[in-house]
């Protein structure tokens, strides 16, 4: 149960930082990466926020403890390879992303309050994982990648 | 459509985030990235979907309850219903193959300095610019 509401007040901070930074806006987004026209670089100020907290702040986790609070071990990614399928699905994501504007991590705080627009967008995302997730069963066991 | 250049905002969203990441690692040990973490309750539920609902749940309700508290989320979707759909489910499959998103790569792997996650990040920054190039100055939709 603390485990439970940890987790909850820990996805609020998450989903608050999202929507005043910008990230769950799609305008806001699209502006950032065109350079070329509507430019807004105020996303470069959230990516630098986000990666100096989390850089220091996972730094002084792992130097401090062993184990995380609820939990026996920290689950980090043991993955190293940098193959196509890596690099072929994050430019797959570039292309949906630039198209619509959300990203999975902007989209999902935006669900209070975005209305139609983020509904449709999570739907065909979630159908997207379904997809790729069962075309990849299909092939062999599905990597556990996460 | 133009949008307002908000630095003091978006640096302390993102110091928001930063400190979520921080937090879900000490507390649950796990990286705070959106992709892995909804991935887990989209059938088949991994085991330990219970913190992974309470997470989204949070995520959700936290933006709803500062909107409730008086406070102003600047938001405006400039792209049609059909191009959103078609967007998300090209985002569904790259996050499943790419194992990651802008959370997960962009900010958790990229602070651990994770080579992949780095090369992850690259990747779709590019795509991301490129498309969007292509969508306005070249499609010009």
């Amino acid at each position: 149960m603390q485990k439970f509401i940890a987790s909850a007040l820990i996805g609020a901070i998450f989903g608050l930082g999202i929507a005043i930074s910008g990230m769950a806006n799609p305008a806001k987004v699209l502006n950032f990466f065109d350079v070329a026209g509507s430019w807004d670089p105020s996303l470069i100020f959230v990516m630098g926020g986000a990666l100096i907290t989390t850089a220091i702040g996972y730094l002084v986790i792992f130097g401090a403890r062993q184990k995380p609070v609820f939990d026996a071990d920290f689950h980090l990614p043991i993955n190293k390879t940098i193959d196509a399928r890596l690099i072929g699905g994050s430019a797959v994501f570039g292309i949906g992303w630039g198209i619509a504007g959300f990203c999975p991590g902007g989209a999902i705080p935006a669900l209070g309050f975005g209305g139609l627009p983020v509904i449709a967008f999570v739907g065909a995302m979630i159908i997207g994982i379904v997809l790729a997730r069962s075309i990849d069963g299909l092939r062999h066991k599905p990597a556990k990648a996460f | 459509m133009e949008t307002e250049f908000t630095p003091w905002m978006s640096l302390a969203g993102g110091v928001l985030i930063g400190i979520s990441a921080v937090l879900l690692m000490m507390f649950n040990g796990r990286i705070a990235g959106m992709t892995g973490i909804m991935t887990g309750i989209i059938p088949p539920f991994s085991t330990d979907w219970p913190w992974r609902i309470a997470f989204l749940a949070g995520a959700v309700i936290g933006p709803v309850v500062f909107l409730a508290a008086g406070g102003a989320i600047p938001y405006a979707v400039p792209v049609s219903l059909p191009l959103l759909a078609l967007g998300g489910l090209i985002v569904g499959v790259g996050v499943y193959y790419g194992a990651g998103c802008t959370s997960g790569h962009g900010v958790c792997g990229m602070a651990r300095l994770s080579p992949r996650s780095i090369a992850a990040t690259i990747t779709f920054m590019i795509f991301t610019g490129l498309t969007v190039y292509v969508v306005r100055h070249i499609a010009g939709i």
